[in-house]
């Protein structure tokens, strides 16, 4: 039953004509609020996830709840369709439950907060924002437990409840909520800084309304989607072939011995409509890994990788959802039933990127992307320092950007909007760090025309006992190459300990303990390779080499001799030429190994772990296959 | 799948925004930065003779405050950009013909140079050598690994290099903790042998800029000692001394873009310094500071970081300047040249700053009057995706060369300028700079071309350009007051630059911000406010302490101390106790926010209020800005005081009483309004005299800019020169102001 809206005044919006321009200023107008969101979100959260590293996404929708603006959005038709409930003037929503809004989020430290918009009796928007809180309970800190096998493990679970009635905020909800977590000041303020963005866009949408009267309002934000439909409709027609295409990647492991889990999907185009089937994906793990994609929010991302390329100032939104169709099995690692773990989806979250790159960019090879920094991994450090006050970090990493058509990948930066690092100094004068190195490493980025991004290398130094967590990936499989291009390099951590010795810690894990002077060495990987590394201009090689970006040696991989730091033309065109005739003709895509068997073999010399073992599925999860 | 022009116009877009967010990011006020101090060779109250100076991309301005005859006299010259200094000296000497007096009467001169600017956005700096602490040379490499735009921004951005090449970047053994402790001693010997290499790699300037350098700068200031034995002649920055505050990226950027200007502006300032020297003797220069203050030639030479707004900070100055003496103390300012506009926000008669600034793709944090650069002009261009079929103005211009179609030099792109053309706001029988004749009949074949697309008229598609542009205008004004907390309908909004005129009643009607004003000579306004700005000098100090561990003895004491200091340093510049004005700025925050705001007093105030009138006033400002305040405990960051000389009286000459302003009217025209055409007149604003009502629709021009007035509201000409642009029947909006 959809949630019943308490309207005090049921006059219907008649659709009116909107003269176009009018139509791009409640565009522009829209647009500015929500940046306008942002910047109230970042100056006044406290936790460095948000305030810092802008792990926090609004939107403003219509009073359907179609997204008009925003990113990460496209949630709140599901949530109206499935709340059982009023929905009043004054209320606002707050939920961290995946389960519970279709997967609008997708772990429970994603606080959503959602606030329907009325004016003069009538709903006529929605404002909606979630953030990454640092912690939300459970059984480890941070509550992205490795290990959780029911999401019960993964912290305190809020379906969506009303913490604003009538404008009045529900204290006591929000102390329950809040006497759950480690870190409740930080929690507290994200929550209000929320809210303060949501209030903001509120005033913004009665601001419009104001301006150009209500109906002109309504009716522009249903000719905006519209406006997206056609853009979208014209492009899918481009870029996605009748003719059925396939791509699958894998996330390594499971953080409990298991894996590779493979996300698959399929793309053909049946008249106007676009298909996306996911049917070949593996059933739902055991452990957290498992990621409850929305189809809704899969539709956006397709959008926003494809619209923003045409009309890069358009307003990407929710108009052209029914021209594209996401299909997937229930019970699949995409979509897990409850109570299924889902705290560790960032891998499968960020894979997903690859695995649509991979699939559009079969229909053009030439604005084909590499696989790039497809995650965030995460780095928790917590513990009681000399003082005995708690502390507690969640900090995401960054690496290379894959080699792209437009040119190399940046160097450790981030593949999400917004995201930015943390101050290494910052982190010194708040935790009890010293982050010894802060560099790209060199060689790690795959060699091509253009050169994919070279990957962070991180040295914490520990200053007190405590425990840290790990969240990574690509440890086992590369970030593949296309066009020619070669893979980048691996993912690792190495953890040197004060006593002596040296560990190598695997790419998921939770409570390490560590001692002062303990030193970790946080290795992303990095992007793969975007074409023929033997056709890029040797001095290029040159330079990366003289910036410490690719060595004598790496140098190599594109064929290029360096001497006395100079190039050695003759040696590198006979290099260049034995390297051609020996490798043949290129491949579109270069995932670094032929099967997953001679992978698993590989993989103990190769990384010093054994290789994972094959998941097995439980039988009631048999629904996906 | 995407043509290099859309790739370019993305391009500009994610650069837009990424320049939108850091201005977003950006704590409120202004930070802790040792005021550059200048000394003037003797005092400044012997002599009323002030020379201002704005040098602008076509003219430069001049504009000369003489206080014993209580005249002012302007000069317009054209730039010389190969060399600006010899577009100043001429018009030196035509001013002086003018006004009737030798080079060496003149004691000050004031000047706002975009010299600093221009070397970033034209990347003519220098070749910068970097030394960074071991572990850290990819400081400026990673940056904060911010990738501009949305999901999938990433597919289309391409970063710039860094000013400081990664080959020309070392790094030193060395390592300072959090807390200032030497952790590794630095390695001279290694150090020094590293820079003897590098300063056989051709670098013209070198940074050193250290891991913690901000908390314990010793190893620094030895690298930098080091430095100037190994590489005599190469100009040395530090990072702690640029920006003494946490966060590397950050610091090392701006101490790197500090150096990278440097050699250009040493040379300019110094070659300016001695010419002027040379002809007019014993005279001091002072250059306008991004925030708005003054700098000596030898600070500027030194830290030119903090010159990077210099020029917009004039018009600021200037703006304020014009409105006080009309009577306005709350403005928006509104700034509009050919390729952008800039905005500001001015409350109380000062204008709002900020501790960042930006240029192109460069922020530094360096403090700033909060200038909001829009990048859409009367050059910018429209266009209609084939897609979508929206209009879209800008972010590309057309520039000066070709410049709008109407210009008839060989533009074809419709612009903004063509739009306001075809709709008869600028009319073509007006003359821009004088000499540039207007043509018609090409503005309308430019606008055709989107019309077409649009379905629409071409009157239409004109109006739906400024309609557009006006639009993204309104978005800055938003940013630095609605944002800001401020309601734009407590204030004015003022006009200036080329086009800030034409578009000023629009934009005033859009945030309901009244009057609008248009300045006397709006294209000398910058230069009105280099000559205007008052000398002033700052102290401050970080100081990182929870309110409940410090007492209303020990801050009150840090500040009076901050006072002297700031407070001597202006008195040996000729200002003297007695002229001063002190104002103290307490940074402060929420224990655990990143972000802080500025609360300003009075030494009284303080005094009476104390540390708890700090919170609560802190409570409220939060409140105001973010909608809601926390029971959090307060933490300080950094003290400050300010101390400014007194405030130049208003000498400028009164207008002659008007009556009517039939006798200004040039010939009957017409203008298109609101989807139809309509009759109006063309006013010579040289011939209005004060008290003149003209009401609207109406097109005032003059020498290099052109007003005009919407229907429905009439322009009030006031006994200083200013247009003030009400609607009509506005006095209850007067009311409302005067409250």
């Amino acid at each position: 039953m959809p949630a019943k809206v308490i309207e005090a005044n049921p006059k219907p919006f008649p659709r009116v004509k909107v003269d176009p321009i009018t139509l791009d200023i409640v565009e522009n107008a829209l647009r500015n609020a929500r940046a306008e969101m942002d910047a109230v979100l970042f100056r006044t959260a406290m936790s460095p996830g948000i305030r810092e590293q802008h792990d926090a996404f609004p939107m403003i929708a219509n009073q359907e709840g179609k997204m008009v603006v925003g990113q990460f959005g496209s949630f709140l038709y599901g949530f109206m369709q499935g709340y059982e409930g009023e929905i009043e003037d004054g209320d606002i929503f707050l939920s961290n439950d995946p389960y519970s809004v279709g997967g609008a989020i997708s772990h429970l430290n994603d606080w959503l907060m959602m606030m329907p918009i009325f004016h003069e009796g009538r709903l006529v928007s929605w404002a909606a924002m979630f953030g990454h809180m640092t912690d939300v309970g459970g059984k480890v800190p941070g509550s992205l437990p490795t290990d959780a096998k029911m999401i019960y493990e993964e912290g305190l679970i809020v379906p969506p409840t009303k913490v604003y009635r009538g404008g009045e905020l529900q204290d006591e909800i929000l102390n329950i909520i809040l006497a759950n977590c480690r870190m409740p000041e930080w929690n507290k303020s994200d929550f209000f800084a929320i809210i303060a963005a949501l209030r903001l866009a509120e005033r913004r949408v009665r601001e419009n309304i104001e301006r150009f009267g209500v109906d002109t309002y309504i009716s522009a934000m249903w000719d905006m989607l519209d406006r997206n439909r056609t853009a979208m409709g014209a492009i899918i027609q481009m870029i996605v072939p009748e003719k059925v295409s396939t791509f699958e990647d894998w996330i390594d492991d499971d953080g409990m011995g298991n894996g590779p889990y493979k996300i698959a999907c399929s793309l053909h185009r049946e008249g106007e409509v676009a298909i996306f089937d996911f049917a070949g994906s593996d059933p739902q793990s055991l452990s957290s890994i498992n990621f409850l994609l929305n189809e809704e929010m899969f539709k956006m991302f397709v959008g926003a990788f494809t619209i923003s390329l045409f009309d890069p100032q358009i307003l990407f939104n929710d108009g052209f959802y029914d021209l594209v169709d996401v299909r997937i099995p229930a019970g699949c690692i995409l979509k897990p039933q409850k109570p299924a773990a889902l705290s560790c989806r960032t891998h499968m979250l960020g894979r997903i990127f690859d695995l649509m790159g991979g699939l559009l960019g079969q229909g053009a090879p030439d604005a084909l992307n590499a696989a790039g920094f497809s995650d965030s991994p995460h780095f928790m450090y917590s513990g009681y320092d000399k003082a005995g006050e708690w502390y507690q970090l969640y900090q995401i990493g960054f690496g290379g950007i894959p080699g792209r058509p437009v040119g190399d990948g940046p160097d450790g930066h981030s593949l999400w909007p917004a995201f930015t690092n943390v101050p290494n100094e910052f982190l010194e004068a708040y935790f009890p760090l010293r982050i010894r190195v802060y560099e790209t490493i060199i060689d790690s980025g795959g060699a091509g025309l253009h050169r994919g991004g070279n990957g962070i290398s991180i040295g914490y130094e520990f200053l007190e006992p405590g425990e840290i967590s790990v969240h990574d990936d690509r440890w086992l499989t590369y970030p593949w190459g296309v066009n020619g291009g070669e893979p980048g390099m691996r993912s690792t951590k190495r953890l040197v300990r004060a006593a002596g010795g040296e560990e190598n810690i695997p790419s998921k894990c939770d409570r390490v303990s560590v001692q002062p002077g303990d030193i970790l060495y946080f290795n992303t990987w990095g992007g793969g390779g975007w074409g023929d590394p033997l056709q890029r201009p040797a001095e290029k090689v040159l330079s990366d080499v003289e910036r410490g970006l690719v060595t004598v040696e790496g140098a190599k991989r594109y064929g290029v001799v360096i001497a006395s730091g100079k190039v050695d033309q003759p040696a590198t065109e006979k290099l260049r030429a034995q390297m051609a005739k020996k490798r043949g003709e290129t491949k579109l895509f270069d995932r670094g190994f032929e099967s997953l068997d001679e992978l698993m073999r590989r993989a103990k010399a190769e990384t010093g772990f054994e290789p994972p073992k094959p998941p097995v599925f439980k039988q009631f999860m048999k629904a996906a296959e | 799948m995407s043509g290099t022009e859309d790739l370019i116009r993305t391009y500009e877009a994610r650069l837009a925004e990424i320049e939108a967010r850091l201005a977003r990011m950006e704590g409120a006020g202004p930070v802790a930065v040792p005021a550059p101090v200048s000394r003037a060779s003797r005092s400044r109250a012997a002599t009323g003779l002030r020379l201002g100076v704005d040098v602008g991309g076509t003219f430069t301005d001049l504009l000369l405050l003489d206080e014993a005859r209580g005249r002012v006299v302007t000069a317009k010259v054209p730039s010389t950009p190969e060399d600006s200094s010899v577009g100043v000296l001429n018009g030196i000497e035509k001013i002086c013909r003018e006004a009737g007096i030798t080079p060496g009467d003149i004691a000050e001169v004031m000047h706002g140079t975009t010299v600093a600017t221009n070397t970033v956005l034209t990347s003519s700096g220098a070749v910068v050598g970097l030394v960074t602490t071991k572990g850290y040379k990819d400081t400026l490499q990673i940056a904060r690994s911010y990738v501009p735009g949305g999901l999938g921004g990433w597919v289309i951005w391409n970063k710039s290099l860094p000013l400081a090449p990664l080959e020309l970047t070392i790094e030193a053994e060395e390592r300072m903790a959090a807390d200032g402790t030497v952790l590794t001693a630095l390695n001279e010997a290694a150090i020094r042998a590293e820079l003897k290499t590098l300063s056989g790699k051709g670098i013209e300037a070198l940074t050193i800029s250290l891991f913690n350098g901000y908390v314990n700068p010793a190893h620094e200031l030895r690298i930098a000692e080091i430095a100037r034995e190994v590489m005599p002649h190469i100009p040395v920055s530090t990072g702690a001394a640029i920006m003494p505050e946490m966060y590397e990226y950050e610091r090392t950027e701006t101490c790197v873009v500090n150096s990278y200007v440097r050699p250009v502006v040493s040379k300019y300032v110094g070659s300016l310094q001695s010419e002027l020297t040379r002809r007019m003797g014993d005279m001091n220069l002072q250059i306008l500071r991004s925030d708005g203050g003054l700098s000596s030639a030898a600070a500027a030479m030194e830290t030119p970081v903090n010159l990077l707004m210099s020029g917009p900070a004039g018009g600021v100055s200037g703006a304020k300047w014009i409105a006080k003496n009309a009577g306005f103390g709350n403005l928006l300012t509104f700034d509009m040249g050919g390729t952008s506009t800039d905005v500001a926000l001015i409350e109380g008669g000062e204008a709002r700053t900020r501790r960042e600034t930006r240029v192109g793709d460069v922020t530094v944090r360096a403090p700033s009057i909060d200038v909001r650069t829009v990048g859409a002009g009367g050059g910018s261009i429209a266009y209609v995706p084939d897609l979508t079929k929206a209009l879209r103005v800008g972010p590309q211009s057309a520039g000066a060369v070709p410049g709008p179609a109407a210009y008839g030099a060989g533009g074809e792109a419709p612009t903004v300028t063509d739009a306001n053309v075809v709709l008869g706001y600028l009319p073509s029988d007006a003359r821009l700079g004088g000499d540039m004749a207007i043509r018609r009949d090409l503005a309308e074949t430019a606008v055709g071309t989107i019309a077409g697309p649009l379905g629409k008229s071409v009157e239409d598609a004109a109006e739906g350009v400024v309609a557009i542009v006006n639009e993204n205008m309104c978005g800055a004004l938003r940013l630095v007051s609605v944002e800001q907390g401020y309601d734009p309908r407590d204030f004015a909004l003022i006009g200036f630059g080329g086009a800030g005129p034409l578009h000023a009643n629009a934009l005033a009607k859009l945030i309901n911000a009244w009057p609008a004003i248009i300045p006397p000579g709006p294209g000398v306004l910058c230069a009105y406010g280099d000559a205007t700005t008052r000398l002033r000098n700052e102290a401050s100090q970080t100081f990182v302490r929870r309110v409940a561990e410090t007492s209303d003895a020990e801050i009150g004491r840090m500040l009076s101390e901050l006072e002297a200091a700031a407070s001597g340093d202006l008195e040996s510049e000729g200002v003297g106790r007695a002229e001063q004005e002190a104002l103290y700025q307490i940074d402060i925050r929420y224990h655990g926010q990143g972000m802080k705001l500025t609360i300003d007093m009075s030494p009284a105030e303080f005094r009476t209020d104390g540390l708890a009138g700090i919170t609560r006033r802190f409570d409220d400002e939060h409140e105001k800005l973010f909608t809601f305040a926390l029971d959090a405990e307060h933490e300080l960051v950094g003290l400050r005081a300010v101390v400014q000389g007194g405030e130049k009286p208003f000498i400028g000459g009164e207008l002659a009483q008007g009556g009517t302003p039939a006798a200004a009217v040039i010939h009957d025209t017409k203008l298109y309004v609101d989807g139809a055409w309509a009759p109006a007149k063309i006013y010579d604003r040289a011939k209005l005299g004060a008290g003149d009502v003209i009401a609207g629709p109406a097109v005032v021009t003059e020498m290099d800019s052109t007003t005009l007035i919407l229907p429905g509201h009439e322009g009030i000409v006031d006994k200083v020169g200013n247009i003030l642009i009400w609607p009509q029947g506005h006095e209850a909006l007067t009311a409302r102001k005067a409250r």
